[in-house]
């Protein structure tokens, strides 16, 4: 046990965590998820959001297993390796509307930073122009923290406490198997869009555990890694994202799926203010909430509370960018959303100047 | 010169940013950094390491305390 927790903190364990990342995502792509968009946090739960009717767009409505894969596959690894612990208490209405934020941009730019790399790795260049906007944001995010920005330690609490997220994926998993319809309209099921594309339920799921087990012990985290290089020049979770981009790519090569270009890339648009905007807003709100969606996920799975509020922001963001227009659209962004992105990078600058500790 | 730093509770990379600005204001020394969570004791560990600093790490109250010596 000990020596394969040395291999997952090794150079060679996190570089192995995001090649495996990019080729599960590619190859999930070929047994039906949406194109680039393998796993992407965002997205996926934003389609939960809507399976459970909290936005109505109707292409983007299913309960992805994969979501809750990532939380199981945390948590089972979090127990086996006794890393669970249940804690919380670190400003969490803060968390929740970083998370809100968060999601506000990613939809803007149409993806989450893993998205951003799978959409890379597929040959869209417009990823290019969002992860520069991500990077501008981590490190707008990193001068926060270095000049004393803190949310506050978070406490144990009662080890069941940690346990209500994976207890959510659970009912979640429950709606998916069941797949009721209630008179009052959901679990909404897209008939078309990336919603209605898929891969069976049971390969999402065991792949999405695979890869939550794996992001545990090897703390894969990409704004972690942006941060990292850019605070304290460690190289070390950088090296998994280019794991993830080199894994994606080879595999999108072998199964014909990289098409290089700008224009008429699957579920993206070619605006490069918006796609720099969004994930730049994204990019703050990542780093002053501590980890990207994916690390958040991974961190509710192992009991952190704090992080299981960031992604229930994340929820709401979704319900709300989707029913007050704020995302894109493949044809561009939505009407309110450049105006949702200007007010997110003012709430994040709101936050990261008054929550400073005097040193 | 010995020295100790608490750092549990807070979410990664404080604990990195506080045990960084500890050792440069020490210079050299022994200096104990108490943590909670595998994250905080590997990101430490792995910063202190890069820095030529030697590393120690063991079980305390709620975690971690992760000896740095130089």
């Amino acid at each position: 046990m000990s020596s394969l927790s040395a291999f997952f903190a090794s150079r060679a364990g996190i570089i192995s965590a995001g090649v495996f990342i990019g080729v599960v995502a590619a190859l999930l792509q070929y047994m039906g998820n949406p194109p680039n968009m393998g796993v992407c946090v965002a997205c996926m739960e934003r389609d939960i959001v809507g399976a459970l009717g909290l936005h109505r767009a109707d292409v983007v409505q299913y309960i992805r297993p994969e979501i809750i894969g990532f939380v199981f596959g945390s948590l089972i690894a979090a127990l086996m390796f006794k890393e669970y612990r249940s804690r919380s208490g670190s400003a969490p209405f803060v968390r929740f509307s970083l998370g809100f934020f968060a999601m506000v941009g990613a939809l803007v730019f149409l993806g989450c930073p893993w998205r951003a790399l799978l959409r890379l790795a597929g040959g869209d260049i417009n990823a290019v122009v969002g992860l520069l906007g991500l990077i501008v944001g981590v490190g707008i995010g990193a001068m926060f923290l270095k000049s004393g920005y803190s949310l506050g330690p978070s406490k144990r609490t009662y080890t069941t406490a940690g346990l209500i997220m994976p207890l959510f994926m659970l009912g979640l998993l429950i709606l998916l198997l069941v797949a009721p319809k209630l008179p009052t309209g959901p679990v909404f099921f897209s008939a078309k869009g990336p919603g209605s594309q898929y891969a069976p339920v049971a390969v999402s799921l065991i792949a999405a555990i695979a890869i939550g087990f794996i992001a545990q012990r090897t703390r894969f985290c990409t704004m972690g890694a942006i941060r990292d290089v850019i605070l304290i020049k460690d190289y070390h979770l950088i090296s998994g994202l280019a794991g993830l981009v080199g894994g994606a790519f080879v595999t999108n090569m072998i199964l014909g799926q990289f098409n290089p270009g700008f224009a008429g890339q699957p579920i993206a648009h070619t605006n490069i203010v918006w796609n720099f905007g969004g994930m730049l807003l994204s990019g703050i709100a990542f780093a002053l909430a501590g980890g990207c969606p994916g690390r958040q996920l991974f961190l509710a799975g192992e009991g952190d509370g704090d992080a299981a509020i960031f992604v229930l922001g994340m929820l709401a963001g979704a319900a709300f960018s989707h029913n007050f227009a704020a995302a894109s659209t493949p044809a561009g962004p939505g009407l309110w959303g450049p105006g949702a992105v200007i007010a997110g990078i003012i709430f994040c600058l709101f936050i990261g100047f008054t929550m400073r500790e005097k040193a | 010169m010995s020295e100790k730093i608490d750092v549990r509770g807070l979410s990664c990379p404080q604990p990195v940013i506080e045990s960084q600005k500890k050792m440069e204001q020490m210079g050299s020394g022994v200096l104990e950094v108490y943590v909670d969570s595998g994250t905080a004791r590997d990101n430490v560990s792995r910063m202190a390491r890069k820095k030529g600093w030697s590393v120690e790490v063991n079980d305390a109250q709620d975690g971690f305390v992760v000896k740095l010596s130089k």
